[in-house]
């Protein structure tokens, strides 16, 4: 279908795509900033997302077709318009465009290796022995005691690095994408593009800045 | 004043090309780019070496032929300005100043700055048009266009066809150019039967073009000697997502 | 020989109808198998080569430029006329075609002319439909300004780029035939021969710009629509590719060249600045609403600021001199009046070619921010090209070579005196006379090409009796390959020391000094003399780099300049016959003492069709004798 293969249509479905990648992430980080109520708080949450069973499978779906789009045709329009501009002018120059604009795939691709990384520690947990299934003990509550996971995790500098790193990936990458969709929509209209682009990238600060700020603070022990 | 100048220099489409260094003396700061390169070229002529080639033909901004990338900036630069229309007292006794025609796979060189652009009139003939008859058309009046629709048409239809928007544009695409285009016809009475089929023709022929997708870098409006604003890609990507959705007759 | 424009006869009013009713048709199925080559894709060819292919028949149109978007049609600025009478305040077709007629000194042929003003509606309508942005108003309607020499409001716009506009939707309507293959479009090639068989015009010889390959085509009828030829004074308005090569080939195959003195100077242009200049830059006329001309009245004050001249030692002279219509006086009139001030020792600026044109008293009335709304972007490119602030201190302006009335002599049909040569647009000489009112250009590039050649050129194709009959394996195709390889070899080969554009320019000042804005037989003379000169002087002494199989911009000039060194000739030749003074021809000997043009309609009421009779040798004067049935001959006063 002409979708799949119109510049446009690619464009519309990568902003959609993207669209709703930043809704999974407004609510990931809703609950991950449970952990500043402490254990009581993440623990909760994650009580109340296991005992939703089947739906969690099927968000989890969700979640990969639209990971899939979003990545497949980012990389793909990455690589055209890599065809598109074979040659480097001798002096390079740009006025307006941003790191972030020029880094989209980049910015992209270590949130996707991240996410893998992330999956495999946290949901898999094998790449950190200390927090493998076996070890964790229930909570007061006898719940499974995920603060204690997290705790332990990001006590750890190497791990904590990884994901401060890779929330920078991922500021840098919401910088030009939250903004983007609203000129991909067409309801960007003259004027209006700057306000779009500032309010686009005070959020993405926002959730970047929210986003570091679990590992940094439990690194630091300020949250312990 | 005295320039140094860097200009690409290439044979034909199917040679390499390099920069070569020449100097520019005595530059007037009332000459105009073009007229400086006019200077040098009869210097070169005279001692017997091929003089620079490059597109140019009505010296005043509107025929959009001249295309020259200059230290990095499409027109060089001053906003908004075409390269006829740059004036050398925009720059400094010692300057170098660095020349290399539009790059964009979509733009093969065919001799020093002059490119082939073919391929903006291939996107314009997929669709950048009204299919009207020559004669039997209505009265002019007949159908009203408020002002500030018209306003809206004109600020698109601006545009002079030059090709700085792609060779600024990261992606070397033409969304800019074709959505000004888009947005033009759209927004009239004249061009709506049409729409539907224009948009999606007219970013199909794009990409069979060889030019890059649009990623909102906005670099074009920057480059853009007429100013036409990145509202016109909006326009384009609403009309396109328009054109997707099924109408009440089915077509 | 008394050449015969084939007008039909009868009242003028109806002329054009009646062509219609009476003349013969091509049977649709039979429309295919006509070819039809158009040189030139500005407003007349672009139209003309649209409406031809949209017709269905093979339409094989060329330009030098990379695409037909840029012919230079698309530098006009004002707008385009029409007698829609949108406004009411009085317009008509009848006062169209009059205000065109006096306009042009009386000298254009009245069924061409009634024509013309009688499809200007269409064209409007057309341009509508194509999606072309109009000026409007609030309420959806169309907008119209007034423009010089015209009584009522019928000039329609796009802001100030009504040429880019309307060439822009030819282009669309060009655009729309490629991608229907009934047109077929050559871009970056360039003509260099007309190609005659026993008589009658059967193709072209071209060379492709970007490869240096020199090829023919043929077809059963050629339309030149190749604009204009004031490059000939080198510095202009004109684009610079422009020339008159395609129709000066035409002329030494045996078309007449109708009037080529007829030369019209805008009189609004940024001056000369320097040596260097390669090109000059018009602004509106519709500057002159509100900006005051003037020079200072002694010549020692010309150095100073010009708000240290005091109001008394300000000379308005073209206030003073027609009080009536003051400022807003014709082309021809501001133009010679500007250049008499500076022969007084009384210009401004650099080289001393310039008067002020100054908006303090404007601003002070109305305030700046009016004057911004009405011209802030002429302000604006005044300032990119002199560095100076016009709201601060007032603009300079010198008269510049813009356009051309005369061209090929061609009959009502457009047909020239060659069977199968069509000339459209202002590279033919038919409808302006010898002066152009302003906003007629466009109008008559799209009435050619939209409306007139898509009837005219059927009677003639109809009397075809096998089209495609002969192609380029005739010998005189072979011929016609074999002298453009002859002349661009040769052109090479010369290697001599002086440079295209240092001749050209050479030219330039022999053209601007003695058969510019005032010509006398003295100047005439002379600039018979020094062109010969000059065109030896090319011949011997040019260089031109490069190869001729290759893209070479050198070559391609070089061929321009031979070009215009023998159409010069031509057209000294003629403003020496024309023993009068009418719109763009002004010969100083023939003035009222009040230094008025003078008209001689008794000896001087005919066409000048002159006929090429080698190179350097005096052309041979035909004359098609003008009749006025609908309008009475007067002198023309803008006092």
């Amino acid at each position: 279908m002409n979708l799949f293969k119109s510049t446009v249509g690619r464009k519309i479905l990568m902003a959609v795509t993207g669209l709703c990648l930043v809704g999974f992430i407004s609510v990931h980080l809703l609950g991950n900033l449970s952990v500043f109520a402490g254990p009581d708080g993440i623990n909760a949450y994650a009580e109340h997302l296991h005992s939703l069973g089947p739906l969690v499978w099927i968000f989890r779906l969700i979640m990969l077709g639209l990971f899939a789009v979003h990545i497949t045709f980012g990389v793909q329009l990455y690589l055209e318009n890599k065809a598109a501009t074979p040659d480097n002018y001798a002096v390079q120059k740009t006025l307006v465009t941003t790191f972030s604009a020029k880094t989209m795939v980049f910015t992209g691709l270590i949130v996707l290796a991240f996410l893998l990384y992330h999956l495999l520690h946290f949901t898999v947990q094998i790449t950190n022995p200390d927090i493998s299934a076996h070890n964790i003990a229930l909570d007061a509550a006898n719940r499974l005691d995920v603060f204690t996971m997290v705790t332990a995790s990001f006590q750890n500098a190497f791990i904590a690095g990884i994901y401060i790193v890779a929330m920078i990936a991922l500021l840098l990458h919401l910088m030009h994408g939250i903004s983007s969709w609203v000129q991909t929509f067409g309801w960007s209209s003259g004027p209006s593009q700057d306000k779009v682009t500032a309010i686009g990238k005070i959020v993405a600060i926002v959730y970047g800045l929210a986003y570091i700020a679990i590992p940094l603070l439990l690194l630091a022990r300020i949250v312990k | 004043m005295d320039l140094t100048l860097h200009v690409w220099r290439q044979k034909g489409p199917q040679d390499k090309g390099k920069l070569e260094t020449y100097q520019a003396k005595d530059v007037s700061p009332d000459m105009s780019f073009l007229e400086m390169l006019d200077e040098v070229n009869d210097g070169l002529i005279k001692s017997g070496k091929d003089p620079i080639a490059f597109d140019h033909d009505c010296r005043e901004g509107i025929c959009g032929m001249c295309s020259q990338v200059i230290n990095g900036r499409p027109h060089g630069k001053q906003e908004k300005t075409t390269v006829c229309q740059l004036h050398m007292r925009q720059y400094n006794d010692g300057d170098e100043i660095f020349i290399e025609p539009w790059r964009a796979k979509a733009f093969p060189v065919q001799k020093d700055l002059i490119v082939d652009r073919s391929a903006l009139d291939v996107i314009m003939q997929a669709g950048g048009y009204v299919s009207c008859h020559t004669g039997g058309v209505d009265d002019a009046n007949a159908m009203l266009i408020p002002k500030p629709i018209a306003d809206y048409a004109m600020d698109a239809a601006e545009c002079i066809g030059c090709g700085a928007c792609i060779a600024a544009c990261p992606n070397s695409s033409a969304m800019l150019f074709t959505g000004a285009k888009v947005a033009q016809l759209a927004a009239l009475p004249q061009g709506k039967p049409e729409a539907k089929k224009r948009v999606k023709a007219m970013t199909e022929a794009l990409l069979e073009e060889g030019f890059g997708n649009c990623t909102n870098h906005y670099e074009c409006e920057a480059a853009c000697p007429k100013g036409i604003s990145v509202k016109f890609i909006a326009k384009l990507n609403r009309e396109y997502l328009k054109s997707l959705l099924p109408s009440s007759t089915g077509v | 020989m008394i050449l015969d424009g084939k007008a039909p006869t009868g009242q003028v009013d109806t002329s054009w109808d009646r062509y219609r009713e009476d003349m013969k048709l091509v049977n649709p199925s039979n429309k295919r198998k006509y070819k039809i080559i158009v040189v030139g894709s500005g407003l007349a060819g672009g139209a003309g080569a649209a409406s031809l292919g949209e017709l269905g028949y093979n339409v094989d149109c060329f330009c030098y430029q990379d695409s037909p978007r840029r012919a230079h049609s698309i530098g006009a600025q004002g707008g385009i006329n029409a007698a829609k009478n949108y406004p009411s305040d009085g317009d008509s077709i009848y006062r169209l075609f009059y205000d065109t007629v006096k306009g042009g000194d009386f000298r254009s042929r009245e069924a061409d002319v009634w024509r013309l003003a009688q499809v200007s509606n269409n064209i409007i309508d057309q341009c509508v439909a194509q999606g072309v942005p109009f000026a409007r108003d609030y309420a959806g309607y169309l907008d119209n300004r007034s423009f010089g020499g015209a009584q009522v409001s019928r000039t329609f716009y796009a802001r100030g780029q009504t040429g880019q506009q309307l060439l822009l939707g030819a282009y669309s309507a060009l655009s729309r035939q490629i991608k229907n293959k009934t047109v077929t479009m050559h871009p970056r090639t360039e003509m260099l021969d007309l190609v005659v068989v026993d008589g009658v015009a059967k193709g072209i010889t071209v060379r492709n710009l970007m490869t240096g390959e020199i090829e023919s085509h043929w077809a059963d009828a050629v339309v030149l629509a190749t604009g204009g030829y004031v490059n000939v004074f080198y510095l202009s308005t004109n684009a610079m590719g422009s020339s008159v090569t395609a129709i000066w080939k035409a002329v030494k195959k045996g078309a007449y060249m109708a009037n080529p003195c007829y030369t019209q100077i805008h009189p609004t242009c940024i001056p000369v600045h320097g040596e260097h200049q390669s090109k000059l830059t018009l602004m509106s006329e519709s500057l002159r609403n509100d900006g005051r001309i003037w020079v200072p009245k002694k010549a020692e004050d010309c150095d100073k600021h010009p708000s240290e001249v005091p109001e008394e030692g300000r000379d308005y002279y073209l206030e003073r001199k027609y009080p009536s219509y003051g400022n807003l006086a014709p082309r021809d009139i501001s133009s010679r009046s500007a250049k008499e001030a500076c022969d007084d020792n009384r210009g401004v600026g650099p080289g001393k070619r310039g008067v002020y044109l100054d908006f303090e008293a404007a601003i002070n009335r109305v305030g700046k921010k009016t004057i911004e709304d009405r011209y802030g972007n002429l302000f604006d490119m005044y300032e990119k090209i002199t560095d100076e602030n016009g709201y601060e201190r007032p603009m300079r302006i010198y008269p510049a070579p813009h356009y051309n009335m005369g061209g090929l002599w061609v009959d009502y049909e457009c047909q020239s005196n060659i069977p199968g040569l069509f000339v459209l647009g202002e590279a033919n000489f038919s409808v302006h006379g010898a002066n152009r009112l302003g906003a007629s250009a466009l109008m008559q590039g799209l009435a050619d090409g939209y409306f007139v050649i898509p009837y005219t050129i059927a009677p003639y194709l109809a009397s075809i009796k096998n089209p495609g009959e002969i192609k380029e394996d005739h010998a005189e195709f072979k011929k016609s390959v074999e002298d453009v390889e002859a002349q661009t070899n040769k052109l090479l080969s010369i290697n001599g020391k002086k440079t295209v554009s240092e001749l050209h320019k050479e030219l330039g000042n022999i053209m601007w000094e003695n058969v510019g804005m005032a010509r006398s037989k003295e100047s005439l003379t002379n600039a018979l003399k020094l062109i010969p000169e000059l065109r030896d002087e090319f011949w011997n002494n040019v260089k031109v780099t490069g190869e001729g199989k290759e893209l070479n911009q050198q070559l391609e000039n070089a061929g321009r300049v031979a070009d215009f060194l023998e159409f010069a000739e031509m057209m000294a030749e003629d403003a020496l016959n024309r023993e009068e003074s009418c719109g763009g021809h002004f010969r100083v000997e023939h003035q009222t003492d009040e230094g008025e043009a003078m008209r001689d309609d008794e000896n001087f009421s005919y066409v000048a069709a002159w006929e090429f009779k080698g190179v350097g040798k005096k052309p041979e004067l035909h004359k098609e004798p003008l009749k006025f049935e609908r309008v009475h001959l007067a002198v023309r006063s803008y006092k």
